[in-house]
C-alpha cells in the first residue's frame, strides 16, 4: 500500500514532505554506513547474520525507540522507558523464579502480562499526569524513572538470573532460514538466526506505522503534535489523544521489558540503563522532531540501527573502547540535527520565495 | 414573507473580573447573508465570537440556532460545530503538517480507522466545486495563507455549517487573495450559509456584507443595512464620537517641515533579504515607506534596524559613520522598530505590561545596571497614562490585552527610550479604528518633538493623512519618492502600478 501510494506520488510529482525527506535521509545514512563497513571490516558484514544479529541485540531498543516517537510526534516526551524496561526485567525474573506456577506455558504467559501490566500501569498514571493534569512530561517521565529504578533497587539489590526452565528454552528458541546461512569452516551450513524478540520489534514496527497512518488515533496525534490548539478546533479529543500515546509507549515500554529478558535473561538494577537517551537519539536520527507533529516509526526503526550499526562497527574497529561508542553516538546525533535544520531551513526558504513570487503580482496596498 | 432567521442571540451578558465585557447583547443573523460584526477594540466582538462558539460560558442570555430545539447550550467549539456554528479565525486553526483532504475530514468522520482514498476523493470534490486552488494530497504547510483559510471555510462548509463565522479573514491577505475569498463568500451565501464577517476594513464591509452590527464598549450600538449606513456613520457609531478628531488630523498633518539636519543616511544599504538602496531622514521628519505586500518594503526597514543579517552599505547616524548589523547597534544608535508582527516578533506574552514597557530601556542599559523596581513602576504608569493603555494593572500580562492596547505597550517600550528615529511597520494592521487614529496622532505629536518617524502602512489613505514624504518600492527596488502635492491616492497608486502616466 505504502509503495503504492509511493509511487503514485512520484508520478504525479508531488514534493516530498519534510517528514519524508528526514526518513530518508535517515535511510540513506545506514545504507552507506552498511556498505562502508562491508567494505572496510568485511568479516561478519558480509553475512546476512549480521544483520539479524543487530536486530536480535537491539529489539528492546528498537521497541522503545517506536514508543518514543509515538510521544515524540505528539509533541511530548518520555524518559522512563529505560527505567521501565528495567523495572520489567527485574520483576519478571523474579516472578519467573518463585511463581511456582506447574505450567510452564502459563507461566511464561503469565510473565508477559506482567510485563505489560507494568508498562500499562506507567503508561497510564505518566499519561494520565501528562494529558489530564497538564504536567511536563519532561518532569513526569523524569519522575518515572526514578520511580521505576528505585523499585527495581527494591526488588533485588543484587543481579537476578532466571532459572525457570521453560522461558530459558523459549530464549533459546530462534527462528532458523537456512538459505540465508553461510557454509562455516568445518563445512557444517550455520543458518541465519532470528530471535523470537527481533521478530516481535519488526511487529512493533509495522504495527505502529500502521497505526501512525492508517488509524485516526494516530493522525490525531499528528495533529496534536502539529498544533494543539488547532487539533482542538478541529474536534480533536487532545488530552485522551496524549493519555493514550503515553499509554502506547508505556505498554511498549512494558513489552520492550520482556523483550529484552527474552535476549538476556537476568535481571540487574542497572539493565538498559540510559538506554532512553538512545532511543531519543534513535527517533531523532530516524526524522522525529522534538517540536513534534514530524516523523515516523520506520525511520526510526533505521535511526535505532544506524546506532546499533556504529556499536558494531566500533566494537569489530581496533577502536574498540565505550568512549569511542559514545562519540560516534554525539557525532551522529550532532551531525544529523545540524543536516535536518540545513534541509528544513532550505526547503522552507525556496517555499517562502514560492509564496512571494505568487504573492507579488497584482496585490494591493 | 418573512425572512429566514438561522441564529438568535439575546441579551447575552459576560463579565471577567474587573471589566463587564458583554453587556445584553442582542445579535440576529438570517439565512444567506453576510453580517458584518463591528466595533472597536474591546468593544466585545471576540466575546461575542467566543461565546457562540463555546469557548467562553456565558453569564446570561440565549442563544438559539435554527433547527435545533429550544436554546442551544454551547460548551465547546466541538458542540458548536455539531449544532452547524462553524468558525475560521484569524490565525489558522488548522494543522500545518497534514495534508489539506486530512485537515479537512479529521476529528470529525466514524470509525477508528483512516480512509485516505475516500478523504482525498472528497476532499478534491470539494475544493473543485468551491474554486479552491489546493491539491487534496498536499501538505497544509505548503499551501498559501489565503489557501490555508479557504481549506478551513471549506472544511467548515462540508460539516453543514448554517452559521460561519469569519473572524478577521482578510487580515493577512493580499488584494488578489481578498477577492478570491470574496468570492467564495459570496457563493457559499448563495447556498443559504448565514456568515458572520469580524473585520478592521470598512471598505470591505461595504464590498461584502449585507447588514451590520455595531457593538461599543460591550454593548449593542444597533444593526443596520448597509444602504442605511454609510462609512462615515460607521465610524461615528463605532467610535461614540464624531469625525472631528478626523479632520483635525489632518490639518496636523499639512504642517509643512523646514530643513532640518539630517538624522540617518544609507548608502547602497542591502540585507540578505533586499537589494542594496539609499535612505535619508531629517529630524522630525515622518516619511513612509509603500508598495504592494512582497515589494520589500519591511525588508528594507528590516535592514535600517539590523533585523535580517545586514550584507553591505554605508550608514551615517547624525553625520557619524556607524556599523549597524544587529537590532543592538541600532538602539544604541537611537533607533527603534516597531515589528510588524507583533505576536511574533513584538510582545513577550507572559510577562507583564510593566516588563514588557521596560524591556528595551533595561537593553539599552545593559545587564550590570538594572533598574529599580519603582523606576519600572513610574515609567510603566506614565506610558500607560500617556498612551491611554487599557489593561487592569500593569502587572497583567501583555497577552490579555487586546491587540491595539498591544501595540500600544510595544510604542512606549520604545518611546521609553527615547529614540532618535522610529520606525512602525503596519503598527495599526489588527486594530480598531479609534486606535488608528489615537496612533497616528501620536506620530505626528513625536514628529513636532522633532523625533524622525518611519510610518509603514498598507491603508495608503492614512500613509497620506501622516507622512510628509513617502518613498515607493517595487519588486524590491524604490521606484519613486514622492512629496509636498504628489500625495495623493492616485499619484501613489500610478508609482506604484508603475504606469508612465
Amino acid at each position: 500500500m505504502a509503495d503504492e501510494k509511493r509511487t503514485a506520488q512520484i508520478r504525479r510529482r508531488e514534493p516530498l514532505s519534510d517528514a519524508q525527506m528526514l526518513m530518508l535521509i535517515s535511510i540513506g545514512i545506514f545504507a552507506a554506513m552498511y556498505v562502508l563497513a562491508m567494505l572496510t571490516l568485511k568479516g561478519g558484514f558480509l553475512k546476512p547474520q549480521q544483520i539479524f544479529d543487530l536486530l536480535n541485540d537491539n529489539a528492546a531498543l528498537i521497541i522503545i525507540s517506536c514508543s518514543l516517537t509515538v510521544v515524540m510526534i505528539g509533541g511530548g516526551i518520555n524518559i522512563s522507558v529505560g527505567g521501565v524496561i528495567g523495572l520489567t526485567v527485574m520483576s519478571c525474573a523474579l516472578f519467573l523464579n518463585n511463581n511456582g506456577i506447574e505450567n510452564s506455558a502459563l507461566s511464561i504467559l503469565l510473565t508477559l502480562l506482567l510485563a505489560l501490566a507494568i508498562g500499562l500501569g506507567f503508561g497510564v498514571l505518566q499519561g494520565f499526569l501528562v494529558s489530564y493534569l497538564e504536567i511536563q512530561p519532561f518532569i513526569v517521565t523524569l519522575a518515572g524513572m526514578f520511580l521505576a529504578r528505585g523499585l527495581t533497587t527494591i526488588l533485588s539489590v543484587n543481579p537476578v538470573k532466571v532459572t525457570h526452565e521453560g522461558f530459558l528454552a523459549l530464549v533459546k528458541t530462534k527462528l532458523k532460514i537456512s538459505w540465508l546461512g553461510y557454509v562455516a569452516q568445518n563445512g557444517n551450513l550455520i543458518p541465519a538466526k532470528i530471535e523470537i524478540g527481533a521478530i516481535t520489534a519488526v511487529c512493533v514496527v509495522i504495527l505502529m506505522a500502521l497505526m501512525l497512518r492508517y488509524a485516526k488515533l494516530g493522525r490525531n496525534i499528528y495533529a496534536v503534535g502539529g498544533n494543539q490548539q488547532s487539533a482542538l478546533m478541529l474536534g480533536i479529543n487532545v488530552k485522551r489523544t496524549i493519555f493514550l500515546s503515553y499509554v502506547i509507549s508505556g505498554l511498549l515500554s512494558g513489552l520492550a521489558g520482556f523483550v529484552f529478558l527474552m535476549h538476556k535473561p537476568a535481571g540487574n538494577a542497572s539493565v538498559a540503563m540510559r538506554s532512553e537517551m538512545d532511543a531519543i537519539a534513535a527517533s531523532i536520527i530516524g526524522g522525529t522532531l522534538l517540536t513534534g507533529g514530524v516523523g515516523n516509526v520506520i525511520g526510526t526503526f533505521f535511526g535505532a540501527m544506524i546506532l546499533a550499526t556504529i556499536q558494531k562497527i566500533i566494537a569489530l574497529s581496533p577502536l574498540n573502547a565505550s568512549w569511542w561508542q559514545e562519540m560516534a553516538n554525539g557525532a551522529m546525533l550532532g551531525f544529523f540535527i545540524i543536516l535536518q535544520s540545513v534541509v528544513l531551513s532550505a526547503r522552507s526558504k525556496s517555499r517562502l520565495r514560492l509564496f512571494n513570487n505568487k504573492a507579488s503580482p497584482g496585490s494591493g496596498g | 414573507m418573512e425572512e429566514e432567521i438561522v441564529l438568535t442571540m439575546r441579551g447575552i451578558c459576560k463579565s471577567f473580573p474587573g471589566v463587564k465585557a458583554l453587556n445584553n447583547v442582542d445579535f440576529t443573523l438570517r439565512k444567506g447573508e453576510i453580517h458584518a460584526l463591528m466595533g472597536e477594540n474591546g468593544a466585545g466582538k471576540s466575546t461575542l465570537i467566543k461565546v457562540l462558539t463555546g469557548v467562553y460560558e456565558k453569564d446570561a442570555g440565549s442563544i438559539r440556532v435554527d433547527g435545533a430545539e429550544g436554546e442551544a447550550h454551547i460548551h465547546s467549539p466541538q458542540q458548536a460545530q455539531q449544532i452547524g456554528i462553524s468558525t475560521v479565525y484569524q490565525e489558522i486553526s488548522l494543522c500545518p503538517n497534514l495534508t489539506v483532504a486530512e485537515n479537512m475530514f479529521i476529528g470529525r468522520t466514524s470509525g477508528s480507522r483512516v480512509n485516505w482514498k475516500e478523504y482525498e476523493k472528497r476532499a478534491t470534490e470539494i475544493l473543485g466545486s468551491l474554486g479552491i486552488p489546493a491539491q487534496a494530497k498536499q501538505e497544509l504547510s505548503r499551501c498559501s495563507l489565503a489557501v490555508q483559510q479557504m481549506v478551513a471555510i471549506a472544511r467548515a462548509v462540508d460539516m453543514n455549517c448554517k452559521v460561519l463565522i469569519l473572524d478577521e479573514p482578510t487580515s493577512s491577505l493580499d488584494e488578489k487573495e481578498v477577492a478570491m475569498l470574496f468570492k467564495l463568500m459570496r457563493d457559499l451565501k448563495s447556498r443559504g450559509v448565514g456568515i458572520i464577517f469580524v473585520t478592521h476594513f470598512l471598505e470591505q464591509v461595504y464590498e461584502v456584507s449585507d447588514r451590520i452590527t455595531v457593538l461599543r464598549n460591550g454593548e449593542l450600538v444597533g444593526e443596520f443595512t448597509v444602504q442605511d449606513l454609510p462609512q462615515v456613520q460607521l465610524v461615528a457609531s463605532m467610535m461614540g464620537k464624531s469625525l472631528n478628531d478626523l479632520a483635525e488630523l489632518e490639518q496636523i498633518g499639512q504642517k509643512s517641515r523646514g530643513d532640518e539636519d539630517i538624522v540617518y543616511e544609507a548608502q547602497d544599504l542591502s540585507s540578505a533579504e533586499c537589494r542594496p538602496f539609499d535612505f535619508s531622514i531629517r529630524r522630525g521628519e515622518v516619511n513612509g515607506f509603500t508598495g504592494l505586500l512582497g515589494s520589500g518594503r519591511s525588508e528594507s526597514v528590516r535592514a535600517i534596524f539590523g533585523a535580517d543579517p545586514v550584507t553591505g552599505g554605508k550608514v551615517r547616524v547624525k553625520g557619524k559613520n556607524v556599523r549597524i548589523t544587529s537590532p543592538r547597534d541600532a538602539m544604541k544608535n537611537g533607533i527603534g522598530y516597531l515589528p510588524e508582527d507583533r505576536k511574533r516578533d513584538g510582545i513577550i506574552a507572559d510577562l507583564s505590561v510593566r516588563e514588557n514597557i521596560n524591556l528595551a530601556l533595561q537593553v539599552m542599559r545593559g545587564f550590570f545596571h538594572p533598574m529599580s523596581k519603582a523606576q519600572m513602576r513610574k515609567f510603566a504608569d506614565e506610558y500607560i497614562e500617556a498612551l491611554q493603555i487599557k489593561t487592569a494593572s500593569q502587572d497583567t500580562p501583555i497577552k490579555s490585552l487586546s491587540g491595539g492596547n498591544q501595540q500600544k505597550v510595544i510604542l512606549a517600550r520604545w518611546l521609553l527610550t527615547h529614540p532618535d528615529y522610529l520606525i512602525l511597520d503596519e503598527p495599526t494592521r489588527g486594530i480598531d479604528v479609534g486606535t488608528k487614529l489615537e496612533i497616528q496622532r501620536l506620530v505626528l505629536k513625536l514628529a513636532e518633538e522633532n523625533m524622525s518617524v518611519t510610518f509603514i502602512s498598507s491603508e495608503i489613505e492614512e500613509m497620506l493623512r501622516t507622512c510628509s514624504r513617502l518613498i515607493v518600492m517595487r519588486d524590491r527596488k524604490i521606484v519613486g519618492e514622492l512629496t509636498g502635492d504628489e500625495l495623493t491616492q492616485a499619484h501613489v497608486m500610478k508609482t506604484i502600478a508603475g504606469g508612465e502616466a
